[in-house]
């Protein structure tokens, strides 16, 4: 089904739906020539996925929540941020509206800025300005980006200043029960030898009411910063999920991405990050499970353009029931950036004889003086491994359960977070049972 | 708990349509230590793994009961519940599982729901066993089997068992590849398991498990049978003369699976 953008939201829509936003007036230029280009674009072709019978375009566009006190916030909420004592920086977007915020006194008096989106554009413009869909995601690279651009409904916006090591991490939470699309764009923006941990949670209930999500982050690591980026994605099976989240570390900058993907529905996912200055560094883990008939492309892409730049890909993966699953790794080395150094692993578990899973790590090296590794693996449960646990008792669910978790593990357990970590292994929990 | 009966009847196992083994009785009460000694390739693993429900075994006839119940009708894990267990001659690794959370795992499977062994309690029971065993604590908490020494994952297959209490539990050439100290561990390990309530089959080569654990009965196999049954004298005679002398007895030239006398 391929869906003409212009029958639904056209200029009037748009710049209806900018105005009643009081948004600035770059911005709703910004949207305008997005929509433009959201009519001439080609959508975007990952590797190995056919996407083209998948419905991007198609979707209910706004939704409403309503503030609320930190009590009143849903408890799938409130059990992803903690107690109100825990969850003293956080942002919680219920269906495109932000509901709850909270920034830490001595924090924001370190001039860090964290709010949604929206206010960021009117409030800090230059900034955003700065920021919003030029060098990380471009408006212009696709169909969906272009779309994202014209149509984002708010997300979240967070900006350390130079020289503000943050220890507490800022949390924030996109929820949707409304059958609405979510187009959620966060930028995390670290000046020089900042540093700071974001960690986010997507949630939605659309199980069978069919939807978009449409989500871009833009990470922007400033020299000698450290970006830890933390995310796990839980949206139901009615969304069909377009995600680019988008990196760049300038001299001797780190960022680390630790992904937890576990969409229900079907999911086009692209994390690239560029290693931009010399001496730059970034680390790509993702855990995902598939279930039921879903499909799914994962990219993980690194480029080093900086001298000693170095870029690690983990990716682990588990298929079952008929899901199926296909996890490109690229890295891909500049010329000129000498003594870099790129390795990646993806290793997928099929748990069933209709899941597929597909791992195709790519190296491409323009440059001689470089190193690079890539190990990958696609296989079945072991039966022997089977026979042995069950040997001792543990019915078979049981011995699989603790397979998969055995599998995810290792990359689990190298999350930089707890509290990361233990969402995960919730989630896990509950995709494998 | 009623002493436990294992009773094998002309029991036939193939692998990949080849017949291993070919028509074998033995009956093991509790109490009993049994030994199946016997060179290479005459099917002693076969039978071991068979008897638990290995995939790639096939039984083809035969009949086996464990307590009065159809063994072959269980599947892998329900034997185990009944009570058997096979420490294995090459136990698998599983990586990302410790061997602690493994172990409760396979315990709170033989527990009713909501009867689940308490942390603290499991913990004593584990550090008790492990010390009885002389393994380093350390070896709780590495992922199952992963990286272990031949020696070392003997030694978890009898904390394994200890843990686990079975009725009836069958070792797989544990004595291959350890030294006499080791050795002498897995058989305190085994001794401290004997009762009434517990039986137990021993499959190995060699005699020198059989000087730290006393049997009950020595069985001897050959091309996929028992050939010759005796008491511990006749381990210690086959320590010293070798198998010859009952290949010589029964006109056996051949005596791995295959070849027929």
């Amino acid at each position: 089904m391929s869906v003409d953008t212009s029958l639904r939201f056209d200029k009037d829509y748009v710049t209806g739906f900018s105005n009643s936003r009081q948004e600035p007036a770059w911005l709703q230029e910004l949207r305008l020539q997005a929509l433009e280009l959201a009519q001439e674009l080609p959508m975007p072709k990952p590797d190995k996925t056919k996407i083209d019978k998948w419905n991007f375009t198609d979707f209910k566009h706004e939704a409403a929540g309503t503030p609320v006190a930190f009590n009143e916030l849903p408890e799938d909420v409130k059990a992803l941020v903690g107690s109100e004592a825990e969850a003293k920086n956080v942002l919680v977007i219920h269906n495109g509206t932000p509901v709850y915020s909270a920034l830490e006194q001595a924090v924001k008096d370190q001039g860090v800025i964290y709010t949604d989106l929206l206010t960021a554009a009117k409030e800090h413009e230059d900034l955003v300005k700065k920021f919003f869909m030029k060098s990380a995601v471009a408006v212009d690279e696709n169909r969906l980006t272009a779309l994202h651009a014209a149509l984002f409904v708010n997300g979240a916006f967070l900006y350390v200043p130079k020289n503000v090591e943050l220890s507490a991490p800022i949390q924030a939470v996109y929820y949707q029960d409304d059958e609405a699309a979510i187009f959620n764009h966060v930028i995390v923006a670290v000046e020089d030898n900042s540093s700071v941990t974001y960690v986010e949670n997507y949630l939605s209930t659309n199980e069978s009411t069919d939807s978009v999500a449409n989500i871009v982050s833009e990470v922007f690591a400033g020299s000698g910063s450290k970006v830890v980026y933390g995310a796990v994605d839980n949206l139901a099976k009615g969304m069909t999920t377009y995600v680019n989240r988008r990196g760049r570390a300038e001299k001797d900058a780190r960022i680390e991405w630790a992904l937890g993907q576990f969409n229900d529905g079907n999911t086009v996912s692209d994390n690239t990050t560029h290693l931009i200055g010399d001496g730059s560094f970034t680390d790509t883990k993702t855990v995902t499970i598939g279930r039921g008939d879903q499909k799914q492309n994962f990219v993980a892409q690194i480029f080093n353009h900086g001298k000693h730049s170095e870029g690690y890909i983990l990716t682990h993966g588990v298929m079952k029931d008929s899901a199926s699953s296909i996890f490109n790794g690229i890295t891909k080395i500049e010329h000129g950036a000498t003594k870099s150094h790129g390795e990646q692993t993806e290793r997928v578990l099929m748990l069933s004889e209709k899941a597929r899973g597909d791992a195709n790590p790519i190296l491409l090296i323009d440059e001689d003086d470089v190193t690079a590794g890539h190990a990958a693996s696609v296989g079945r449960i072991d039966p022997l491994q089977m026979f042995y646990l069950m040997s001792r008792g543990i019915s078979k669910a049981e011995a699989e359960r603790l397979i998969i978790h055995g599998f995810l593990a290792p990359v689990v357990s190298q999350m930089p977070l707890e509290s990361v970590k233990n969402r995960l292994v919730e989630v896990i929990e509950r995709k494998v049972r | 708990m009623s002493a436990p009966n294992l009773k094998i009847e002309d029991l036939r196992v193939s692998i990949e349509d080849k017949e291993i083994i070919k028509g074998l009785d033995l009956e093991i009460n509790g109490g009993e230590i049994h030994a199946i000694m016997g060179p290479n390739g005459t099917g002693k693993s076969t039978l071991s793994a068979a008897l638990m429900g290995h995939p790639k075994y096939e039984v083809t006839s035969g009949k086996v009961t464990f307590n009065g119940e159809d063994l072959l009708d269980m599947e892998v894990d329900e034997r185990a519940q009944a009570g058997l267990f096979l420490a294995m001659q090459y136990p698998s690794e599983v990586s990302g599982i410790t061997n602690a959370d493994f172990l409760r795992s396979a315990i709170n499977a033989k527990r009713e729901e909501g009867d689940e062994i308490s942390l603290m309690k499991f913990i004593r029971e584990l550090d008790k066993k492990m010390d009885h065993l002389e393994m380093d604590n350390a070896f709780a908490h590495r992922y199952l089997n992963e990286g272990f020494s031949g020696g070392e994952k003997k030694r978890n297959e009898i904390l394994q068992m200890m843990m686990l209490e079975p009725k009836l539990a069958i070792l797989d050439e544990i004595d291959s590849g350890l030294d006499i100290d080791a050795l002498k561990v897995v058989a305190k390990g085994v001794n401290e398991m004997r009762s009434p309530d517990f039986g137990c089959l021993i499959i190995t080569h060699y005699q020198r498990l059989l000087n730290y654990i006393t049997p009950d009965k020595v069985h001897v196999m050959m091309q996929g049978r028992i050939v010759k049954s005796g008491g511990p004298e006749l381990a210690q005679r086959l320590e010293a003369e070798g198998y010859d002398w009952i290949k010589e007895e029964l006109g056996i030239k051949d005596e791995t699976v295959g070849q027929e006398a």
